[in-house]
């Protein structure tokens, strides 16, 4: 009796070791063959439809742009080789010649056309390029390869923006998205041709032998979307996969102490600050020590801000919560960065300093209050917050941390309900310019001239809009780069946010691998090559 | 019989419009979508830009009565991040839970019934022991964490497996799946096992319970007196009697398995259903999320209703009753 209950088991059992062994043969990989985890989820491959970082990544590999920006976000030229200014409202872009599509058209200035009257015309976005465009008044074709841009003001940003609009084949204006996503449509002059998009699991590439640039290494590369960071290095270290973005800090000892790993490592364009409800004279998270909301909102003041900063042990956190892996901030955007001063460093940690400006402002006992931050946008950002809480308690303020998550705190937290006090946040310069940064987060909100869109604390200084004001009409690079410093530091004078750090990009990859780190966390194929 | 399964579906489709009410209010209390796709640098008419172009700007009562009216018609609406029908962005991803979900109820019927009846048949038996003191750590150990283990030792450690993935797919058929490829098997092993982890211990369980209280009873007693081998008894006679539950439960483990393998997708990078509700959730991707909440419970009305019909089937005293009573 025990064999007959027993038998069907140990079949099933062995032919499940049979099936499994079978699939044990390992699927040897083409030399030529690149497979990388992306951290980032990639929603459509209609380079028009989506301003969404991991699209425009692997847009990147398909598709040009007038402009392109190196590793450190420093203008290159892509399909134009120069541009100028003829007067203060009108570049010249020189297109480059004998350039093809990967279905062999040529490329020309009616190209370029038919790519900004798309980006116009691509329905249901979610989130344009227009921004990118909307300087451009007039376009006007000189000749098959001489475009100019007449715009309305003075536009010095109009290069940087041109690095964001992907370059589309003047055949697929009219092309929906779907077109783009089924590879009809997806017809750039990148360095690799599509091959498939599987939506929320990978995208296949294969090398385009006629690019104009330097080809790359790679014959066929595979984008996996591997969104765990866990799953993401497990994948790496089987050897699934070559390489991976987003290393999480705590797989960092792990992979360092792997003789088959290399990491490579570089400063982000993003900044982690808190910003700080300085618009009401009541803020709903700030109360005294007893819970009734304070009369006057503390922030307001310029040394309880100045207080706050100072209560922050940057160094700590950088220590404790990255492994080293971030640098303590002091501006906006980290040095080497278009208009970044000098001037900038890190606040001191300096707790007596805190005490002392609470006191002359009014607060020598501190006050109470709740501050707010998201738990699945950022690296460790809920223990950067839980870091921060006991912080601030120190120099009197007794505080609580609330995290959420981001699909509900970004609303919350944003226009029109304001629902916070002092929130975390991290802004990543996509132009490489602290004009980008000034722009959103620190200059006073304006609909009509789309300044402080995300300026959630709302902060307001005339001297900074006027800086800034003055050096978005300045298109000779070092006065704009001069003015945009001053701009900021009249900002951190007057501690409009409080910066945190700056992260750092981290990529992982098998030995024999090399990767360029990009500041804009993007990851290109066209850029891993095999180590020396 | 037919006309308790009409009445059954009737009674679905209020269900369907109830449910259909509350996601489409619970996800707009949420928050905003457009803080979320937007491009953090958009200025303030972008942002508008947007809000219009999505049809977000409409009060919401409006916009779920333009829901109800598309839905009647099959159009649950478009992905706002994929700009895909929501319908098709869901089946688009089906083939890959459904081959998932076969294989982790497959092993959890192959493993579990064998040993639960062992365990119930014998159970003072060493093995018997082992069988259960196993199955209160596939119970009680959290899939994602075994997940992680099992990556760690047959993918990372061993090398033996590919760590997440769906790997190639083969036809067969006609239909395409990675269940007729080597490397498809290969990528399918870990995350069937690790989903099938809680089921088999589940089927163990209650098989085993069956198997106890139904070995002393009469019925039993009566057929071997009547001279019955003890293998007809056991499997034909107490199986029939155990599989009640056992049916129950698989039906609707079945309906778990595919709606909410999301810690099993999400860990080994499957891209299934799972993985794109937890994703559309953190996009507060509306149409996705109610196509897909839709589709679900029209799946677990099917299911309940092939198991009141499997009943049926397995035990004569069940009727399904015609006037609802």
């Amino acid at each position: 009796m025990r064999f007959v209950l027993c038998r069907p088991m140990i079949s099933i059992a062995v032919a499940a070791v049979a099936a499994v062994a079978a699939a044990f043969l390992p699927a040897s990989a083409r030399a030529q063959d690149l497979v990388v985890g992306l951290g980032g989820n990639v929603t459509s491959i209609d380079p028009h439809f989506h301003n969404l970082s991991p699209n425009n990544g692997v847009a990147a590999h398909v598709f040009d742009r007038l402009v392109h920006q190196d590793a450190q976000q420093r203008l290159v030229p892509g399909l134009a080789t120069e541009w100028t200014v003829l007067d203060d409202t009108t570049w010249e872009f020189k297109l480059r010649q004998n350039v093809r599509f990967h279905d062999g058209t040529p490329f020309d200035a009616e190209d370029v056309v038919a790519s900004l009257k798309r980006v116009a015309w691509v329905p249901n976005s979610p989130s344009s390029f227009l921004i990118s465009t909307r300087a451009i008044a007039e376009t006007i074709v000189v000749d098959s390869h001489t475009i100019r841009f007449r715009t309305a003001r003075p536009a010095p940003l109009l290069p940087v923006d041109m690095s964001s609009v992907n370059i589309v084949s003047k055949r697929h204006v009219e092309s929906p998205t779907g077109d783009f996503n089924q590879g009809r449509a997806a017809v750039g002059t990148g360095p690799f041709r599509f091959v498939d998009f599987a939506p929320g699991e990978r995208v296949v590439l294969a090398r385009n032998d006629n690019y104009w640039g330097p080809k790359p290494h790679w014959a066929r590369v595979t984008l996996r979307i591997i969104a765990n960071p866990s799953a993401r290095t497990a994948a790496l270290l089987a050897g699934d996969v070559q390489l991976i973005d987003q290393v999480q800090t705590a797989d960092l000892p792990r992979l360092r102490g792997n003789q088959q790993i290399a990491i490579a490592r570089v400063t982000s364009n993003r900044l982690i600050f808190l910003a700080l409800d300085q618009n009401r004279d009541q803020s709903p998270f700030i109360t005294d020590k007893q819970g009734a909301l304070l009369p006057n909102n503390p922030l307001k003041n310029r040394r309880v801000r100045q207080a706050l900063s100072r209560a922050i042990n940057r160094a700590g956190i950088v220590q404790r919560v990255f492994d080293g892996e971030a640098i303590p901030a002091g501006g906006l955007l980290p040095e080497g960065f278009f208009g970044v001063s000098d001037k900038l460093k890190p606040d001191a940690f300096d707790p007596e300093a805190a005490r002392r400006l609470l006191a002359e402002a009014g607060y020598p006992n501190g006050f109470a209050m709740t501050i707010h931050g998201p738990n699945d946008r950022y690296p460790d950002d809920e223990k950067v917050l839980q870091a921060i809480g006991p912080m601030f308690a120190r120099v009197g303020i007794d505080t609580r941390v609330v995290t959420q998550p981001w699909a509900t705190y970004a609303s919350v937290s944003s226009a029109p309900t304001y629902a916070y006090s002092i929130m975390l946040f991290g802004w990543g310069a996509a132009t490489g310019e602290v004009s980008s940064p000034l722009r959103s987060l620190l200059a006073t909100p304006n609909r009509d001239l789309g300044t402080g869109a995300s300026n959630r604390g709302r902060y307001s200084n005339p001297q900074v809009d006027e800086l800034l004001a003055r050096a978005m009409a300045t298109v000779a690079d070092p006065a704009r780069a001069r003015l945009l410093a001053e701009a900021s530091e009249a900002a951190m004078a007057d501690q409009g946010l409080i910066p945190l750090y700056y992260q750092i990009n981290l990529w992982g990859m098998r030995k024999g691998l090399s990767y360029e780190p990009r500041a804009d966390e993007t990851t290109l194929a066209q850029f891993v090559r095999p180590a020396n | 019989m037919s006309v308790f399964i009409i009445r059954r579906l009737s009674q679905s489709a209020l269900v369907l419009l109830i449910m259909s009410l509350l996601v489409f209010f619970g996800v707009f209390a949420i928050g905003d979508p457009i803080e979320i796709f937007i491009a953090a640098d958009a200025d303030q008419a972008e942002r508008e830009r947007a809000i219009a172009a999505l049809g977000l700007d409409k009060p919401i009562w409006l916009q779920y009565f333009y829901f109800l009216a598309n839905a009647l018609g099959g159009d649950l609406g478009r992905s706002f991040v994929f700009n895909i029908p929501a319908i098709d962005l869901i089946l688009l991803r089906l083939p890959a839970t459904l081959e998932l979900a076969f294989c982790a109820v497959f092993l959890s019927v192959a493993f579990g019934i064998p040993l639960g009846m062992y365990a119930g048949y014998r159970p003072d038996s060493r093995a018997a022991k082992t069988i259960m003191a196993t199955s209160i750590a596939g119970f009680s150990l959290p899939t994602f964490w075994v997940g992680l283990m099992m990556i760690l030792v047959f993918a990372v450690e061993l090398g033996w497996l590919p760590a997440s993935g769906r790997g190639e797919l083969g036809t067969f058929l006609g239909i395409q799946s990675s269940l007729f490829t080597l490397n498809g098997l290969a990528h399918l092993a870990l995350p069937a096992l690790n989903l099938a982890l809680f089921n088999i211990s589940l089927v163990i369980r209650l098989t085993r319970a069956g198997m106890r209280e139904n070995m002393p009873m009469d019925y039993v007693k009566f057929a071997r007196a009547k001279g019955l081998t003890q293998r007809r008894v056991v499997f034909v006679h107490v199986m029939k009697n155990i599989m009640i539950p056992v049916v129950t439960v698989i039906g609707l483990e079945i309906g778990q398995v595919i709606a909410f393998a999301v810690v099993t997708e999400t860990i080994f990078a499957w891209p299934g259903m799972g993985k794109l509700i937890i994703d559309s959730i953190n996009n507060l991707d509306r149409p996705v999320i109610v196509a897909y909440l839709l589709i679900i419970v029209l799946m677990f009305i099917v299911i309940n209703l092939v198991v009141d019909v499997l009943y049926s089937v397995l035990d004569p005293r069940v009727r399904l009753s015609d006037t609802g009573k």
